[in-house]
């Protein structure tokens, strides 16, 4: 039907299934002057979207991106942006799927910690910009009796963001941020990534041994001791003393009370 | 006690008070220039941000915001609503623009005559739409519907365009101009993208401002674009890179002496400069903006 036709040209589905093939041809439909080329006009959109999502990306994973290359993370982050672009306009959260991308993505398999660097990435992304709230410093935890910290339930900062890894993320990801020379990192040494943003700064650090399962624990609501045990029954090396000092001085905790009264 | 005043009277180019945003040129704030805007409280009229960039629950850039509004006029520049998309509008992206401009009451609030979302993509890139009744109705009518959520009038801005479309019927100075008359919003008028779309397309960039309704201008934008070429012909992209471009100046002059000084933002997004950069294109916006309200600097020191 020519009306349906006409009603076609110009229209959102068209222009949108061409905008993410970079091998299409232009929608039909476009007007363009003499001498011009609406394959050409229809190119400048597609790569305002290929680069606007390309460098929204690489901004989220530098480290990710000075580890391969620019031009391999470009590359892959194109390949991930045309398959998996994204769902919502606030682009502060885009990139949550690349870590699993990176995994599954063969080129990047000589480097297996490089997914576990995104998530370290994606993790950072959200502390930063995570809901504020006043942490808790050891002051407020000394008020307790040490002999009932063990009925502390306490509440995690909304910035705390865990990430465990079989590689030696936070090694990387610190020298590959500041160092302008990379030093050589052990790359086969567990590390499990604390982040957390307690005021402007985000903080990364590698937690104890057990620690990624004790906040695992307190963050599901459990008293200090019950997480404790449970970290101890899943990590034999669990270091309740270096947990604690994490817990009282790292800005993790944002509330704490006994029983039902709030701190 | 003070006596009672007149209510003000509703102006939909100069939405909430024109006083909120005075009539002299802003920035875009951009995080690189956070803390010495805050250190140094820099003299320009307002700073307009992108709204999406303050969309999270917390964090720097909240903070640093809550800061600047402290001691600026802020416009608050919407980048991803879809006004001109045929699908609905994200209620849930409405909700968080209501939530932006409960808490920092911007003077000024404005988006685009584009769409950016098809079927759930966001493509994070102002798209073009055919101007025709179908499209006029349908853009009307979310414009109807932004300004009934977050309860104040908005400003339209005219996009920068790489190509027409047969399907369309109405001139994109007449669809504004109905857009306007139809929703009771206002018009942001990017001088840049008049430039540009009009070196694109073959039109004349005068004749564009010279039939422009500037009745309902409430804002101006002005940036620098990039320079390509198609098979010879000159392409320009509206890169915001760069300082203002030199051929814009004249149609920014023009554009004021039909609708008189209005706010006027400088757009720098990308390769952002030095903040004293910035600021220079800033002073040399506000030095015409003087101009055009007939003052000139001896003027004023006297």
């Amino acid at each position: 039907m020519p009306a349906s036709l006409e009603r076609g040209a110009g229209g959102e589905r068209a222009f949108a299934a061409r905008l993410l093939d970079p091998d299409c041809a232009a929608p039909r439909g476009l007007r363009v002057p003499a001498g011009g080329s609406a394959d050409r006009r229809f190119s400048v959109y597609r790569n305002n979207v290929a680069v606007g999502l390309v460098a929204t990306l690489a901004a989220r994973f530098p480290v990710c991106r000075r580890l391969v290359g620019d031009a391999f993370f470009d590359a892959m982050a194109s390949l991930f942006a045309l398959q998996s672009p994204p769902r919502s306009a606030v682009m502060s959260a885009y990139g949550e799927g690349f870590p699993a991308f990176v995994a599954e993505f063969p080129p990047a398999c000589g480097l297996p910690y490089l997914a576990d660097v995104a998530r370290l990435e994606v993790a950072l992304g959200r502390a930063y910009h995570a809901a504020d709230a006043e942490p808790l410093g050891p002051a407020a935890f000394g008020r307790f009796p040490q002999g009932a910290w063990g009925e502390l339930v306490v509440g995690l900062h909304p910035s705390v963001n865990l990430v465990a890894s079989p590689h030696a993320i936070v090694s990387l990801w610190e020298t590959n941020t500041r160092d302008a020379t990379v030093r050589p990192v052990a790359v086969a040494q567990a590390e499990d990534a604390l982040v957390v943003r307690p005021h402007l700064a985000a903080a990364v650090s590698v937690l104890p041994p057990g620690g990624h399962a004790f906040l695992s624990a307190l963050a599901t609501g459990v008293p200090l001791a019950r997480a404790a045990e449970e970290a101890a029954a899943r990590v034999p090396a669990f270091d309740l003393a270096a947990n604690l000092v994490i817990l009282f001085r790292s800005g993790v905790a944002a509330t704490a009370r006994i029983g039902a009264a709030p701190l | 006690m003070q006596p009672p005043t007149m209510p003000p009277i509703p102006n939909p180019a100069r939405p909430n008070g024109h006083g909120r945003v005075p009539a002299r040129a802003g920035a875009g704030l951009k995080p690189e220039h956070y803390a010495e805007i805050v250190e140094t409280r820099p003299d320009l009229g307002f700073f307009e941000i992108h709204a999406e960039n303050y969309m999270g629950a917390g964090g720097p850039p909240l903070a640093w915001l809550t800061r600047i509004r402290e001691a600026y006029p802020l416009s608050l520049h919407g980048v991803g609503l879809s006004i001109g998309g045929e699908g609905p509008l994200d209620a849930a992206h409405l909700d968080r623009l209501r939530e932006l401009n409960r808490r920092f009451e911007p003077g000024l609030f404005s988006e685009h005559l584009a769409w950016s979302t098809h079927e759930g993509k966001y493509f994070n890139d102002l798209l073009p739409l055919p101007y025709n009744a179908d499209t006029l109705a349908r853009v009307v009518m979310h414009i109807d519907q932004v300004q009934t959520r977050l309860g104040r009038t908005m400003l339209l801005e005219n996009p920068a365009s790489y190509a027409e479309f047969e399907a369309s019927t109405i001139s994109e100075v007449d669809f504004l101009a109905e857009i306007a008359a139809r929703s009771g919003c206002g018009l942001l008028l990017d001088v840049s993208n008049v430039y540009i779309s009009g070196i694109n397309n073959g039109r004349d960039p005068g004749a564009y401002l010279d039939a422009f309704p500037m009745r309902h201008v409430g804002e101006i934008h002005l940036s620098g674009y990039a320079e390509d070429e198609d098979g010879g012909i000159p392409l320009l992209i509206d890169a915001h890179v760069a300082r203002v471009s030199d051929p814009v100046w004249p149609y920014y002059r023009r554009a004021l002496a039909r609708c008189g000084p209005v706010p006027t933002l400088i757009e720098w997004d990308n390769d952002v400069p030095a903040w004293a950069v910035l600021h220079a294109d800033v002073r040399r916006a506000d030095a015409v903006l003087r101009e055009a309200a007939g003052l000139s600097d001896h003027a004023r020191v006297a």
